[in-house]
Protein backbone atom coordinates (compact mmCIF):
# COMPACT_ATOMS: atom_id res chain seq x y z
CA UNK A 1 0.00 0.00 0.00
CA UNK A 2 1.11 3.56 -0.60
CA UNK A 3 1.88 5.62 1.84
CA UNK A 4 0.46 9.32 1.57
CA UNK A 5 4.24 10.73 0.98
CA UNK A 6 4.14 8.28 -2.08
CA UNK A 7 1.15 9.15 -3.52
CA UNK A 8 2.39 12.66 -3.26
CA UNK A 9 5.66 12.21 -4.48
CA UNK A 10 3.24 10.60 -7.81
CA UNK A 11 1.89 13.91 -8.24
CA UNK A 12 2.91 16.79 -10.75
CA UNK A 13 2.18 19.23 -8.18
CA UNK A 14 5.43 18.43 -5.80
CA UNK A 15 7.93 17.17 -8.93
CA UNK A 16 11.29 18.32 -7.58
CA UNK A 17 10.68 18.91 -4.30
CA UNK A 18 13.24 18.12 -2.16
CA UNK A 19 12.88 14.95 0.11
CA UNK A 20 12.59 16.91 3.45
CA UNK A 21 9.58 18.73 2.53
CA UNK A 22 7.74 16.21 0.98
CA UNK A 23 8.12 14.38 4.90
CA UNK A 24 7.04 17.90 6.32
CA UNK A 25 3.81 17.68 3.87
CA UNK A 26 2.92 14.21 4.23
CA UNK A 27 2.17 14.77 8.07
CA UNK A 28 -0.45 17.37 6.88
CA UNK A 29 -2.00 14.80 4.24
CA UNK A 30 -4.53 12.03 4.46
CA UNK A 31 -6.18 9.85 2.15
CA UNK A 32 -9.94 10.94 0.73
CA UNK A 33 -12.80 9.30 -1.38
CA UNK A 34 -15.86 11.51 -2.78
CA UNK A 35 -18.90 9.77 -4.49
CA UNK A 36 -20.26 11.06 -7.67
CA UNK A 37 -22.37 14.09 -6.95
CA UNK A 38 -20.27 14.13 -3.21
CA UNK A 39 -19.70 18.51 -2.39
CA UNK A 40 -16.32 18.62 -1.74
CA UNK A 41 -16.58 22.31 -0.51
CA UNK A 42 -19.45 25.31 -0.54
CA UNK A 43 -18.71 28.78 -1.03
CA UNK A 44 -18.76 30.69 1.92
CA UNK A 45 -17.03 27.63 4.23
CA UNK A 46 -14.33 27.63 5.75
CA UNK A 47 -10.82 26.67 3.41
CA UNK A 48 -10.08 24.22 5.95
CA UNK A 49 -8.04 22.18 2.99
CA UNK A 50 -6.25 21.95 -0.35
CA UNK A 51 -6.84 18.50 -2.22
CA UNK A 52 -4.15 16.41 -4.50
CA UNK A 53 -6.52 14.85 -7.29
CA UNK A 54 -5.17 11.35 -7.75
CA UNK A 55 -8.33 10.32 -9.66
CA UNK A 56 -11.59 11.29 -10.92
CA UNK A 57 -13.31 15.21 -11.81
CA UNK A 58 -14.44 17.86 -9.48
CA UNK A 59 -16.43 20.48 -10.58
CA UNK A 60 -16.12 24.17 -9.63
CA UNK A 61 -19.58 25.76 -10.05
CA UNK A 62 -20.97 29.68 -8.86
CA UNK A 63 -24.72 29.28 -7.41
CA UNK A 64 -26.86 32.31 -7.89
CA UNK A 65 -30.64 32.35 -6.13
CA UNK A 66 -33.12 30.98 -8.28
CA UNK A 67 -30.70 29.96 -11.09
CA UNK A 68 -29.06 27.22 -12.55
CA UNK A 69 -25.45 26.66 -10.90
CA UNK A 70 -22.83 27.43 -13.56
CA UNK A 71 -20.25 25.10 -14.23
CA UNK A 72 -16.82 26.62 -14.83
CA UNK A 73 -14.12 24.43 -15.02
CA UNK A 74 -13.35 20.96 -13.96
CA UNK A 75 -10.16 19.42 -12.45
CA UNK A 76 -8.62 15.87 -12.63
CA UNK A 77 -6.28 13.65 -11.93
CA UNK A 78 -2.95 15.43 -11.75
CA UNK A 79 -4.71 18.74 -10.99
CA UNK A 80 -4.86 20.78 -7.37
CA UNK A 81 -8.12 22.06 -6.09
CA UNK A 82 -8.37 25.59 -4.17
CA UNK A 83 -6.49 27.75 -3.09
CA UNK A 84 -8.53 29.72 -0.80
CA UNK A 85 -6.83 28.02 2.23
CA UNK A 86 -3.53 30.27 1.32
CA UNK A 87 -5.25 33.77 1.96
CA UNK A 88 -7.40 35.09 4.52
CA UNK A 89 -9.84 34.81 5.37
CA UNK A 90 -9.56 31.24 4.49
CA UNK A 91 -12.84 30.56 3.21
CA UNK A 92 -14.04 29.18 -0.05
CA UNK A 93 -15.17 31.63 -2.87
CA UNK A 94 -17.10 28.84 -5.18
CA UNK A 95 -18.67 25.28 -4.51
CA UNK A 96 -16.48 22.25 -5.53
CA UNK A 97 -18.48 19.05 -6.44
CA UNK A 98 -17.59 15.24 -7.33
CA UNK A 99 -18.42 14.87 -10.84
CA UNK A 100 -16.84 11.01 -10.82
CA UNK A 101 -15.56 9.17 -8.15
CA UNK A 102 -12.81 10.79 -7.25
CA UNK A 103 -9.64 10.18 -4.88
CA UNK A 104 -7.06 12.46 -3.47
CA UNK A 105 -4.91 13.67 -0.62
CA UNK A 106 -6.26 16.27 1.52
CA UNK A 107 -3.75 18.31 2.91
CA UNK A 108 -4.87 19.91 6.27
CA UNK A 109 -4.63 23.94 6.04
CA UNK A 110 -3.91 25.03 9.36
CA UNK A 111 -1.31 22.15 10.03
CA UNK A 112 0.52 23.16 6.54
CA UNK A 113 0.52 27.17 7.35
CA UNK A 114 2.10 25.89 10.29
CA UNK A 115 5.12 24.76 8.75
CA UNK A 116 5.02 26.79 6.27
CA UNK A 117 5.60 29.82 9.25
CA UNK A 118 8.07 27.66 10.90
CA UNK A 119 9.85 27.19 7.37
CA UNK A 120 10.17 29.70 4.89
CA UNK A 121 12.09 28.05 2.22
CA UNK A 122 8.85 25.20 2.02
CA UNK A 123 6.15 28.39 2.06
CA UNK A 124 8.35 29.79 -1.14
CA UNK A 125 8.10 26.64 -2.84
CA UNK A 126 4.15 26.17 -2.03
CA UNK A 127 3.50 30.04 -3.22
CA UNK A 128 5.95 29.18 -6.23
CA UNK A 129 3.70 26.39 -7.00
CA UNK A 130 0.34 27.81 -6.34
CA UNK A 131 1.16 30.84 -8.45
CA UNK A 132 1.88 28.98 -11.56
CA UNK A 133 -1.32 27.34 -10.83
CA UNK A 134 -3.25 30.83 -10.20
CA UNK A 135 -1.59 32.12 -13.32
CA UNK A 136 -2.59 28.94 -15.62
CA UNK A 137 -5.88 29.52 -13.94
CA UNK A 138 -6.33 33.09 -14.88
CA UNK A 139 -5.06 32.61 -18.37
CA UNK A 140 -7.48 30.02 -19.15
CA UNK A 141 -10.68 32.34 -17.71
CA UNK A 142 -9.59 35.27 -19.40
CA UNK A 143 -9.74 32.62 -22.87
CA UNK A 144 -12.79 31.84 -21.71
CA UNK A 145 -14.15 34.93 -21.18
CA UNK A 146 -13.33 35.80 -24.72
CA UNK A 147 -15.91 33.57 -25.70
CA UNK A 148 -13.53 32.59 -28.85
CA UNK A 149 -16.10 30.12 -30.56
CA UNK A 150 -18.50 33.02 -31.09
CA UNK A 151 -19.81 34.62 -33.92
CA UNK A 152 -17.24 37.20 -33.84
CA UNK B 1 -4.45 18.47 -56.12
CA UNK B 2 -7.15 17.68 -58.59
CA UNK B 3 -7.09 19.77 -62.11
CA UNK B 4 -9.87 22.15 -62.32
CA UNK B 5 -10.63 23.36 -66.17
CA UNK B 6 -11.86 26.72 -65.74
CA UNK B 7 -11.77 27.48 -61.62
CA UNK B 8 -13.89 30.18 -62.03
CA UNK B 9 -16.27 28.60 -63.17
CA UNK B 10 -19.56 27.56 -61.41
CA UNK B 11 -20.28 23.84 -61.45
CA UNK B 12 -24.34 23.18 -60.93
CA UNK B 13 -24.94 21.11 -57.70
CA UNK B 14 -28.05 20.86 -55.99
CA UNK B 15 -29.20 20.22 -52.08
CA UNK B 16 -29.40 16.98 -51.54
CA UNK B 17 -30.21 17.93 -47.81
CA UNK B 18 -29.96 19.73 -45.07
CA UNK B 19 -28.86 19.48 -41.50
CA UNK B 20 -28.92 21.23 -38.37
CA UNK B 21 -25.98 21.01 -36.28
CA UNK B 22 -26.48 23.79 -33.38
CA UNK B 23 -28.18 26.60 -32.80
CA UNK B 24 -26.34 28.93 -35.40
CA UNK B 25 -24.18 25.76 -37.70
CA UNK B 26 -26.11 23.62 -40.13
CA UNK B 27 -24.24 21.09 -42.52
CA UNK B 28 -25.61 21.26 -46.60
CA UNK B 29 -25.29 17.78 -48.56
CA UNK B 30 -24.86 18.54 -52.34
CA UNK B 31 -25.04 16.59 -55.32
CA UNK B 32 -24.02 16.84 -59.06
CA UNK B 33 -27.02 18.60 -60.98
CA UNK B 34 -26.53 16.21 -63.81
CA UNK B 35 -26.03 13.32 -61.19
CA UNK B 36 -22.70 11.49 -61.67
CA UNK B 37 -19.72 11.95 -59.56
CA UNK B 38 -17.93 15.14 -57.53
CA UNK B 39 -14.78 16.13 -57.86
CA UNK B 40 -12.71 14.42 -55.50
CA UNK B 41 -10.61 16.35 -52.95
CA UNK B 42 -8.10 15.69 -50.11
CA UNK B 43 -8.87 16.73 -46.24
CA UNK B 44 -8.44 20.34 -45.33
CA UNK B 45 -9.18 21.70 -48.97
CA UNK B 46 -12.35 24.30 -49.62
CA UNK B 47 -14.98 25.27 -52.02
CA UNK B 48 -16.39 28.39 -52.71
CA UNK B 49 -19.76 28.04 -52.63
CA UNK B 50 -21.86 30.21 -54.45
CA UNK B 51 -25.88 30.97 -54.05
CA UNK B 52 -27.60 32.06 -56.91
CA UNK B 53 -28.45 36.14 -56.84
CA UNK B 54 -26.81 36.30 -52.97
CA UNK B 55 -23.58 35.87 -53.43
CA UNK B 56 -20.34 33.35 -53.34
CA UNK B 57 -18.69 32.20 -49.99
CA UNK B 58 -15.50 30.09 -49.01
CA UNK B 59 -16.61 26.79 -46.82
CA UNK B 60 -14.33 24.17 -46.26
CA UNK B 61 -15.36 20.76 -46.92
CA UNK B 62 -16.26 18.26 -44.10
CA UNK B 63 -17.31 15.00 -45.74
CA UNK B 64 -15.96 12.03 -46.92
CA UNK B 65 -12.79 11.90 -49.37
CA UNK B 66 -14.20 8.23 -50.24
CA UNK B 67 -17.69 9.18 -50.76
CA UNK B 68 -17.77 10.46 -54.07
CA UNK B 69 -21.62 11.32 -54.93
CA UNK B 70 -21.49 14.16 -53.08
CA UNK B 71 -20.44 17.28 -51.37
CA UNK B 72 -20.93 18.15 -47.27
CA UNK B 73 -20.20 21.21 -46.01
CA UNK B 74 -20.99 22.50 -42.78
CA UNK B 75 -20.89 26.39 -42.03
CA UNK B 76 -21.90 28.81 -39.49
CA UNK B 77 -24.62 31.32 -40.65
CA UNK B 78 -22.48 35.20 -40.14
CA UNK B 79 -23.75 36.75 -43.38
CA UNK B 80 -25.94 37.32 -45.75
CA UNK B 81 -24.51 34.69 -48.11
CA UNK B 82 -24.64 31.96 -45.34
CA UNK B 83 -28.19 33.24 -43.97
CA UNK B 84 -29.20 32.30 -47.31
CA UNK B 85 -27.21 28.83 -47.60
CA UNK B 86 -29.43 27.86 -44.31
CA UNK B 87 -32.72 28.22 -45.66
CA UNK B 88 -31.86 26.44 -48.77
CA UNK B 89 -34.36 23.57 -49.37
CA UNK B 90 -33.87 20.18 -51.20
CA UNK B 91 -33.44 20.53 -54.58
CA UNK B 92 -32.39 23.92 -54.61
CA UNK B 93 -29.35 25.20 -56.95
CA UNK B 94 -25.74 26.10 -55.59
CA UNK B 95 -22.82 26.80 -57.80
CA UNK B 96 -19.67 25.16 -57.04
CA UNK B 97 -15.86 26.16 -57.58
CA UNK B 98 -13.04 23.97 -56.48
CA UNK B 99 -11.92 22.09 -54.70
CA UNK B 100 -9.22 24.78 -53.70
CA UNK B 101 -5.85 24.66 -51.45
CA UNK B 102 -3.86 22.60 -49.59
CA UNK B 103 -4.67 19.71 -47.56
CA UNK B 104 -3.73 18.26 -44.38
CA UNK B 105 -0.78 15.35 -44.64
CA UNK B 106 -2.62 12.61 -44.01
CA UNK B 107 -0.80 10.26 -46.27
CA UNK B 108 2.32 11.84 -45.42
CA UNK B 109 1.96 11.12 -41.79
CA UNK B 110 1.39 7.12 -41.84
CA UNK B 111 2.99 5.38 -38.69
CA UNK B 112 2.54 8.69 -36.37
CA UNK B 113 0.45 9.65 -33.70
CA UNK B 114 -2.55 11.42 -35.73
CA UNK B 115 -3.87 14.25 -32.61
CA UNK B 116 -6.68 16.71 -33.83
CA UNK B 117 -6.79 19.80 -31.62
CA UNK B 118 -10.36 21.67 -32.56
CA UNK B 119 -11.98 24.81 -31.56
CA UNK B 120 -16.16 25.33 -31.80
CA UNK B 121 -16.77 24.87 -36.04
CA UNK B 122 -13.01 24.11 -36.72
CA UNK B 123 -13.73 20.24 -35.82
CA UNK B 124 -16.06 20.68 -39.57
CA UNK B 125 -12.29 21.13 -41.96
CA UNK B 126 -10.38 18.12 -39.64
CA UNK B 127 -13.42 15.94 -40.06
CA UNK B 128 -12.32 14.62 -43.70
CA UNK B 129 -9.32 14.16 -42.23
CA UNK B 130 -10.25 12.02 -39.55
CA UNK B 131 -12.72 9.89 -41.80
CA UNK B 132 -9.50 9.31 -43.74
CA UNK B 133 -7.23 8.39 -40.42
CA UNK B 134 -10.33 5.82 -39.71
CA UNK B 135 -10.40 3.99 -43.00
CA UNK B 136 -6.67 3.33 -42.75
CA UNK B 137 -6.59 2.96 -39.27
CA UNK B 138 -4.09 0.15 -38.53
CA UNK B 139 -1.43 3.03 -40.57
CA UNK B 140 -1.02 4.96 -37.50
CA UNK B 141 0.09 5.10 -34.05
CA UNK B 142 -2.72 6.68 -31.38
CA UNK B 143 -5.36 8.88 -33.11
CA UNK B 144 -6.38 11.62 -30.62
CA UNK B 145 -9.09 14.27 -30.72
CA UNK B 146 -9.31 16.91 -28.50
CA UNK B 147 -12.56 19.13 -29.20
CA UNK B 148 -13.08 22.30 -27.23
CA UNK B 149 -16.40 24.21 -27.90
CA UNK B 150 -18.58 27.13 -25.91
CA UNK B 151 -21.17 24.85 -24.07
CA UNK B 152 -22.68 21.19 -24.88
CA UNK B 153 -25.09 22.78 -26.48
CA UNK B 154 -22.73 23.69 -29.64
CA UNK B 155 -20.73 20.48 -29.53
CA UNK B 156 -20.89 19.54 -33.33
CA UNK B 157 -21.38 16.37 -34.82
CA UNK B 158 -22.46 15.31 -31.73
CA UNK B 159 -24.04 11.93 -32.80
CA UNK B 160 -21.02 11.06 -34.66
CA UNK B 161 -19.25 12.60 -31.88
CA UNK B 162 -20.35 9.36 -29.68
CA UNK B 163 -19.83 6.54 -31.99
CA UNK B 164 -15.85 7.95 -32.04
CA UNK B 165 -16.03 7.88 -28.49
CA UNK B 166 -16.90 4.33 -28.87
CA UNK B 167 -14.29 3.10 -31.00
CA UNK B 168 -11.14 2.04 -28.80
CA UNK B 169 -8.62 3.09 -30.96
CA UNK B 170 -9.52 6.62 -31.30
CA UNK B 171 -10.19 8.76 -27.44
CA UNK B 172 -12.08 11.50 -27.71
CA UNK B 173 -11.70 14.22 -25.22
CA UNK B 174 -14.31 16.51 -24.87
CA UNK B 175 -14.11 20.35 -23.16
CA UNK B 176 -16.76 23.72 -22.76
CA UNK B 177 -16.08 26.89 -21.85
CA UNK B 178 -19.28 26.78 -19.67
CA UNK B 179 -21.81 24.21 -18.70
CA UNK B 180 -25.02 23.77 -16.47
CA UNK B 181 -24.22 20.98 -13.56
CA UNK B 182 -25.90 18.46 -15.22
CA UNK B 183 -22.88 18.22 -17.48
CA UNK B 184 -20.38 15.67 -16.50
CA UNK B 185 -18.01 16.30 -18.95
CA UNK B 186 -14.89 18.90 -19.18
CA UNK B 187 -15.37 22.04 -18.33
CA UNK B 188 -12.25 24.76 -19.28
CA UNK B 189 -10.36 25.66 -22.70
CA UNK B 190 -8.76 22.73 -24.72
CA UNK B 191 -5.58 23.44 -24.16
CA UNK B 192 -6.28 21.99 -20.48
CA UNK B 193 -6.63 18.92 -22.41
CA UNK B 194 -2.89 18.51 -23.92
CA UNK B 195 -1.15 18.18 -21.16
CA UNK B 196 -3.18 15.17 -20.37
CA UNK B 197 -3.59 13.46 -23.59
CA UNK B 198 -2.18 9.91 -24.53
CA UNK B 199 0.11 10.52 -27.08
CA UNK B 200 3.43 10.83 -28.06
CA UNK B 201 5.06 14.25 -28.22
CA UNK B 202 8.16 12.94 -30.52
CA UNK B 203 6.24 10.77 -32.87
CA UNK B 204 2.98 12.79 -33.40
CA UNK B 205 1.71 15.28 -36.42
CA UNK B 206 -0.87 17.53 -34.89
CA UNK B 207 -3.50 18.99 -36.89
CA UNK B 208 -5.27 22.11 -35.34
CA UNK B 209 -8.33 24.39 -36.37
CA UNK B 210 -10.17 27.01 -34.47
CA UNK B 211 -9.97 30.48 -33.82
CA UNK B 212 -6.37 32.22 -34.21
CA UNK B 213 -6.18 32.84 -30.67
CA UNK B 214 -7.05 29.42 -29.62
CA UNK B 215 -4.58 27.96 -32.28
CA UNK B 216 -1.61 30.54 -31.16
CA UNK B 217 -2.65 28.80 -27.02
CA UNK B 218 -2.89 25.29 -28.45
CA UNK B 219 0.73 25.58 -30.31
CA UNK B 220 1.87 26.98 -27.07
CA UNK B 221 0.75 24.12 -24.82
CA UNK B 222 1.90 21.60 -27.16
CA UNK B 223 5.59 23.24 -27.59
CA UNK B 224 5.29 22.38 -23.63
CA UNK B 225 4.44 19.24 -24.23
CA UNK B 226 7.59 18.63 -26.75
CA UNK B 227 5.97 18.63 -30.08
CA UNK B 228 8.20 20.34 -32.48
CA UNK B 229 7.05 23.02 -35.30
CA UNK B 230 7.69 20.76 -38.01
CA UNK B 231 5.33 18.38 -36.53
CA UNK B 232 2.66 20.94 -36.12
CA UNK B 233 -0.24 21.95 -38.93
CA UNK B 234 -2.82 24.72 -38.85
CA UNK B 235 -5.93 25.51 -41.30
CA UNK B 236 -6.02 29.61 -41.54
CA UNK B 237 -8.75 31.65 -42.73
CA UNK B 238 -8.81 34.50 -44.15
CA UNK B 239 -11.25 36.64 -47.11
CA UNK B 240 -11.09 33.92 -50.02
CA UNK B 241 -12.46 35.02 -52.71
CA UNK B 242 -10.99 34.12 -56.62
CA UNK B 243 -10.03 30.82 -54.64
CA UNK B 244 -6.60 30.69 -56.68
CA UNK B 245 -4.29 33.28 -55.54
CA UNK B 246 -5.00 36.17 -58.01
CA UNK B 247 -7.34 38.47 -56.16
CA UNK B 248 -5.44 39.11 -53.34
CA UNK B 249 -8.03 39.46 -50.87
CA UNK B 250 -6.76 36.53 -49.02
CA UNK B 251 -3.07 37.80 -48.67
CA UNK B 252 -1.34 36.83 -45.13
CA UNK B 253 2.42 38.10 -45.62
CA UNK B 254 4.09 36.64 -48.43
CA UNK B 255 1.01 33.81 -48.78
CA UNK B 256 -2.16 33.83 -50.17
CA UNK B 257 -4.29 31.67 -48.02
CA UNK B 258 -6.35 29.94 -51.28
CA UNK B 259 -3.43 29.17 -52.84
CA UNK B 260 -0.32 28.58 -50.19
CA UNK B 261 -2.86 27.57 -47.77
CA UNK B 262 -5.34 26.79 -45.96
CA UNK B 263 -2.96 24.15 -43.85
CA UNK B 264 0.27 25.40 -43.53
CA UNK B 265 3.00 23.68 -41.54
CA UNK B 266 3.44 25.75 -38.51
CA UNK B 267 6.67 26.84 -38.63
CA UNK B 268 5.89 28.61 -42.30
CA UNK B 269 3.36 30.89 -40.79
CA UNK B 270 4.70 31.53 -37.22
CA UNK B 271 6.11 34.60 -37.50
CA UNK B 272 3.10 35.74 -38.98
CA UNK B 273 0.48 34.64 -36.24
CA UNK B 274 1.21 37.31 -33.72
CA UNK B 275 0.93 40.38 -36.22
CA UNK B 276 -2.77 41.70 -35.53
CA UNK B 277 -2.63 44.33 -38.79
CA UNK B 278 -1.93 40.65 -41.32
Amino acid sequence: MKTIEDLLGDHPFFEGLSRDHMALLSGCGKNVVFEEGDDVFREGQAANHFYVIRHGRVSIDIRSAGRDSVRIETLEDGNVLGWSWLVPPYQWHFDAKAVLLTRAVALDAECLRGKCEADPNLGYEMYKRFSRIMMDRLMATRLQLLDLYGKD
Amino acid sequence: MTAISDPMEPVSYRVESTRKETSDTFTLHLEPTNGGLSRPFLPGQFNMLYVFGVGEVPISISGNPSEKDRLVHTTREVGAVTGAMKNLRKRDPVGVRGPFGTHWPVDESVGSDIVFVAGGIGLAPLRPALYRVLSNRHHYGRVVLLYGTRSPDDILYKQEMRKWRSHFDLEVYVTVDRASERWRGNVGVVTNLIAKSPFDPHESVVFVCGPEIMMRYTVEALHKRGVDDEQLFLSMERNMKCGIGLCGHCQFGPEFICKDGPVFRYDRVAGQLDMWEL
